[in-house]
């Protein structure tokens, strides 16, 4: 796995009226889980859109290593979202063989194979669309979409909510097995807990800024976060 | 336009068209509400009786009703795209803006000629005129209008998929846009469905007016088409 | 790309001598108006034309600029394009009532009927139908509104010799009524005249229109500077 960082160097976004992101600066670095906290509002998806490169920054540029990014960059990503990206139509394995051609993998069959054994959906049946899938075989379906192309960066967009309990215990274990692999994982969350467990890294945004940052290779414990949260959002 | 810009395209649209072969809504939605949209014409038009307008009238109501109902193709095509988010994970992945353009106007455009074929059979029983006396010119009309009125509104669609008023402001802001393209088609169609008109002159012109009117808004829709789908 | 503001006391100078060279202009093209040759045909009433011309070429010129301005924004994100825009749209709402009520005025009177399908008119109409759509998208379209009537305000450009020639060969079957008659010299002065005034009137209408979008710029511009001195403090 690459050893690049990636980094949004002062970064702001305009909607017309609207300042979602101002002068925002952040390195992430690979083999960690970098959480991204913050109320509602305060622009946390925005920086995601924009360490995707879906959302073209109002000004300021983002970094895979030492070279600027931006479309072409879109094989080493990979994304999960509250929604799961799919087509409700298609059928798991429909719906990868889309994704495969999509992104011109070869061996594209056993691939997928592989990646439905990984999160545990080989056993459903071949021709059941994703429209029957319960909310956590949806997830697991998008996370088996995110990885078919192995990206070098995972990027999780509040992908806890809407999850019953075992559903976030098996994506915090999967994100702590994704760090273990050396890949780069960016996680945009509001639950503090799942953060908690998983997180090396976290950057607290408010009102479209950097309100705290801190890193910690070995973890941060419940309490801690929610200490560092409550210190950034109060500190005025 | 490289292989792999083809590619693309075809995979986008095959994605959509096997969709839709599975439910078919589109299909019986789009259908059903354009035949009673001609029905309604028939009875509010006072002339539809009239054997001698029987032409005209068929040709007219076939593409009106067509654009009415057309909204509802375009909205259905992108909708899909919608739910689940699945349009973020497209957008992800290495495929070309334009290409997801140039794919979408061929599964939208393949859908509503199905639909149209039908249609004229219709307004061919119901205001007792041959339809099918030229095929070829037929299917190109159909064609050339479709693609036409699709290549405008794939851009629009898109543009409102996430617009809560999408579905009243669809038609509107479409339906001048696409005004030259109704001319066009009814003009040709009415020309060709009427057995007393000299030759086919007319129907080769508006053939020829549509072929360019569709290349002027599909290259508009491709360079277009990118900025309008991506995040500002 | 920050505003530059000037003062308020020059704007309204600048503002008050504009308005002052409009009416001047305004006043002189009523005199040649006035001065004009009657035509032979319609007499009185064809003079409708010095002022329906000029609102249709002031349609047609604000949706040029309207599309001018979406381009600059849907490619290289220019704020101040999309404002030119939406301030060429409204206007081009503004002066294409006034064709499409002086038209009928004028068919009326010179035809006996309020409206004829003669490619003009309706190329007007159509035109004016689309910088409607323009202003209702920017208001209703949700999220991607100002992309949504960017777009929408391309199409409408492009759309323009599609119309007219559309609507030319569809009339060809019918007599070919010619609304606008050929000039005679004595009316050339006066329609250049009336034309000036009203081009004149448009830039100053645009201007005016303009400096409101611009401030409403400016101060999100102050907002953003006034939070970064906020935090600097602290």
């Amino acid at each position: 796995m690459s050893e690049r960082h990636l980094r949004v160097a002062k970064v702001s976004k305009h909607f017309g009226r609207q300042r979602a992101l101002v002068d925002v600066s952040l390195e992430f670095a690979p083999g960690r889980v970098a959480t991204i906290v913050g109320p509602n509002g305060a622009g946390k998806t925005t920086l995601l859109g924009i360490l995707s490169t879906l959302v073209r920054p109002t000004k300021g540029e983002l970094f895979l290593g030492d070279q600027p990014i931006g479309r072409e960059a879109r094989h080493t990503l990979g994304y999960v979202g509250h929604e799961p990206g799919v087509y409700p139509d298609l059928s798991a394995r429909q719906n990868l063989r889309l994704f495969a051609s999509l992104y011109g993998l070869p061996d594209a069959e056993l691939r997928i194979t592989q990646m439905l054994e990984r999160v545990d959906l080989a056993d459903v049946r071949g021709d059941l669309p994703a429209r029957g899938y319960s909310r956590g075989m949806l997830q697991r379906l998008a996370l088996a979409r995110a990885l078919l192309h192995e990206p070098e960066i995972l990027l999780f967009d509040e992908p806890s909510s809407a999850l019953d309990p075992a559903g976030v215990a098996w994506l915090v274990s999967e994100l702590l097995r994704e760090r273990d692999s050396g890949r780069l994982v960016i996680l945009v969350t509001h639950d503090l807990e799942a953060a908690a467990q998983v997180a090396g890294h976290i950057v607290v945004i408010r009102r479209g800024r950097v309100a705290l940052e801190r890193s910690q290779p070995s973890g941060f414990t419940a309490a801690e976060v929610r200490a560092l949260y409550e210190e950034a959002l109060h500190d005025r | 336009m490289t292989g792999s810009f083809w590619r693309y395209t075809l995979l986008i649209a095959g994605k959509d068209l096997r969709i839709e072969g599975k439910s078919r809504e589109v299909l019986y939605t789009m259908g059903f509400s354009a035949a009673l949209v001609v029905l309604v014409f028939s009875f509010a038009l006072s002339n539809a009786t009239d054997p001698a307008q029987g032409p005209i009238t068929a040709a007219g109501v076939l593409w009106a009703a067509t654009l009415f109902t057309g909204t509802v193709a375009l909205a259905r095509v992108l909708d899909r795209e919608r739910e689940n988010e699945a349009i973020r994970a497209l957008l992800l992945s290495p495929a070309p803006r334009a290409a997801i353009y140039l794919g979408k106007l061929i599964a939208v455009s393949l859908l509503m000629i199905a639909v149209e074929v039908v249609l004229a059979v219709i307004v061919g029983g119901l205001f007792s005129t041959g339809v099918f006396a030229h095929p070829v010119w037929l299917a190109l009309v159909l064609l050339l209008g479709t693609l036409g009125f699709a290549s405008t509104g794939v851009v629009f669609s898109a543009a409102l998929l996430r617009s809560r008023s999408r579905d009243a402001l669809l038609g509107a802001l479409l339906f001048p846009i696409v005004i030259p393209v109704l001319l066009a088609a009814s003009r040709a169609t009415a020309c060709m469905f009427d057995p007393l008109s000299p030759d086919l002159e007319p129907v080769a012109f508006w053939v020829r007016f549509l072929a360019a009117t569709d290349v002027i808004y599909i290259s508009l829709g491709l360079w277009v088409f990118e900025p309008v789908v991506s995040g500002e | 790309m920050p505003t530059t503001p000037s003062s308020p006391a020059r704007n309204s100078t600048r503002l008050l001598v504009a308005c002052g060279v409009t009416c001047l202009l305004f006043l002189l093209a009523c005199l040649a108006i006035a001065e004009a040759p009657l035509e032979k045909v319609m007499g009185m009433v064809q003079k409708i034309f010095y002022f329906h011309v000029p609102c249709a070429w002031l349609l047609m010129l604000s949706t040029l600029v309207c599309a001018g301005g979406s381009v600059a924004y849907l490619f290289r994100g220019s704020e101040r394009g999309d404002r030119i825009a939406l301030s060429a749209a409204e206007l081009g709402v503004l002066f294409g009532m006034c064709v499409l009520v002086s038209g009928p005025l004028w068919a009326k009177a010179a035809w006996g009927v309020y409206w004829q399908w003669e490619a003009r008119l309706t190329s007007s109409l159509l035109l004016w139908l689309m910088l409607v759509a323009y202003v209702l998208a920017r208001r209703y379209g949700g999220a991607a509104a100002r992309r949504l009537a960017a777009s929408l305000a391309l199409f409408a450009a492009i759309d323009i010799p599609l119309v007219y020639f559309s609507v030319r060969f569809f009339r060809s079957i019918h007599p070919q009524t010619t609304v606008v008659s050929t000039l005679v010299p004595g009316m050339r002065g006066a329609f250049w005249l009336s034309l000036l005034a009203f081009t004149v009137l448009w830039f100053v209408l645009m201007s005016v229109r303009l400096s409101v979008e611009n401030a409403q710029a400016r101060i999100v511009e102050l907002e953003v500077l006034l939070d970064q001195a906020e935090e600097n403090k602290s």
